[in-house]
């Protein structure tokens, strides 16, 4: 067995942060995504425009630019408010940027705008008899997107959406380099305090395809859920 | 125009942090992306080819390694095989009593051997997928001409999986640009690191990051019409005739 020399826990610890971190951006990334969906498909003008902005920026700049952008960026910007609010009300608070709530917050504002474009197409392809027979029954529009916009979006989504979380998953160890500890970071501290950087890095790329093959695998099982009622469809899809 | 230009004066008159230095510091970090963004594409794309052709023959012996390639390096973050590849270079024995370890001993040339492994693997799986999807009566075809395996994919199946593949290769582009932001944590100073040093030099995290961000935009959107204008090009072909 490989020698971890005691940093055995550390690392289950930073793989927790990892898939804790992985889990909850991707839950802000649907919901942003869903949101950027609506907004680029609605009538309004202003909305879609915003969703235009908001993809097109965020797909044009690399990952690393936007977290240190957010995360040094972000805690000027909260002291300015801060120190506003000081001045203005003579409220004194102080928030101190967490490194975790970062993470989440960049990535999931990063992956929202490549989910948006994923579901904008799956919504784009359902049939739009199905959401007029969903009128004609008198639905109302948030009942209609319950029961028939969504579940029959997520079968066209679904294929992107496990492209998308594959790529979040790796982004994850972005968060080492502005100093959130998940695997990655131990991994490195670890190499640099021992000098042998294969005994702890090489782990961490097995649980990174570990991780990626438990994935794969769920998503196979979604896909065939949400692929009931389409026979041919799950031929062409495998 | 005067106008735009008194406003432009103003604009930067009470501006500290940009001045000849720090432009400069960009200018070489834009120079450095590009050469370590551009070098690993071009050595990746000649990597891909043969291995995408590989990748898809019927002997298990040929095609099992390079699976096995493209699955760990598309399995696994960018981050951890630059980590890899520039803290393990040392250890492999001897290597610092050779020629090698000059090249080796810069962080530019362990990241350029990262990225280029890394996108040699996506390339390989894009090209493969192309060259899957060629159709059958182009191979046929072929075939009924007499081609040998050999003319057939230099002839035939190549030229239109290359275009075939166009679309998603760009992607691939846009995509190494973005990765090699991560270069400036092995302490290469390219635009990321002009900007990371910008920022710790005058505590100026909107200034040096939103500036970097626009550079990267304007470089993605040079790729992205690049590519626009080839696929109009080369996939003529394929649009719908009016």
């Amino acid at each position: 067995m490989i020698d971890l020399q005691g940093y055995g826990p550390r690392l289950l610890e930073g793989a927790l942060v990892t898939i804790e971190l992985a889990v909850l951006s991707l839950l802000l990334a649907v919901i942003l995504g869903l949101l950027t969906a609506s907004a680029k498909m609605s009538r309004s003008w202003i909305l879609h425009r915003i969703g235009t902005l908001y993809t097109t920026v965020i797909r044009g700049v690399p990952d690393l630019v936007l977290m240190l952008l957010l995360f040094f960026g972000g805690q000027m910007g909260i002291n300015l408010v801060t120190d506003w609010l000081y001045y203005q009300f003579d409220i004194d608070i102080f928030i101190n940027v967490n490194e975790f709530i970062a993470g989440v917050v960049t990535i999931g504002l990063i992956f929202g705008a490549y989910m948006g474009e994923t579901f904008r197409g799956a919504f784009l392809a359902v049939d739009s008899g199905q959401i007029e027979a969903g009128r004609a029954y008198g639905m109302s529009e948030g009942l209609m997107f319950r029961r028939i916009r969504f579940p029959q979006m997520m079968r066209h989504a679904l294929p992107g959406l496990s492209n998308n979380w594959m790529v979040l998953l790796k982004t994850t160890a972005l968060v080492s380099i502005i100093g959130l500890t998940d695997m990655v970071r131990v991994a490195a501290e670890a190499s640099k305090a021992t000098h042998e950087p294969f005994t702890f890095l090489i782990p961490v790329a097995v649980i990174y395809l570990l991780i990626a093959s438990v994935s794969e695998w769920i998503f196979a099982r979604l896909q065939k859920r949400y692929n009931v009622g389409f026979g041919e469809a799950d031929e062409w899809n495998n | 125009m005067e106008q735009l230009n008194i406003w432009f004066t103003n604009l930067l008159a009470d501006n500290t942090i940009f001045n000849a230095q720090t432009l400069e510091y960009y200018a070489e970090g834009l120079a450095t992306t590009v050469q370590l963004v551009f070098l690993s594409l071009v050595i990746g794309l000649v990597m891909a080819v043969p291995l995408a052709i590989a990748r898809g023959s019927r002997r298990k012996w040929i095609k099992m390694p390079i699976f096995f390639y493209t699955y760990i390096f598309r399995g696994t973050p960018l981050l951890i095989q630059l980590y890899i590849i520039y803290y393990g270079v040392v250890f492999i024995d001897g290597i610092q009593d050779t020629w090698l370890w000059l090249i080796l001993e810069e962080p530019f040339y362990p990241a350029l051997i990262a990225f280029t492994l890394n996108t040699a693997a996506y390339t390989t799986e894009i090209f493969h997928g192309a060259i899957k999807a060629t159709s059958k009566g182009e191979i046929e075809a072929a075939r009924a001409y007499g081609m040998s395996r050999g003319l057939m994919m230099r002839r035939i199946i190549l030229p239109s999986a290359f275009r075939r593949a166009l679309p998603a290769y760009g992607n691939e582009v846009i995509f190494m640009l973005h990765a090699s932001a991560i270069a400036s944590v092995v302490t290469i100073m390219d635009l990321t690191g002009a900007a990371r040093l910008v920022y710790a030099r005058y505590y100026a995290p909107f200034d040096a990051f939103l500036f970097v961000a626009m550079l990267y935009l304007c470089l993605t959107f040079a790729i992205l019409y690049l590519f626009r204008y080839l696929e109009k090009r080369m996939l003529a072909h394929l649009r719908p005739q009016s």
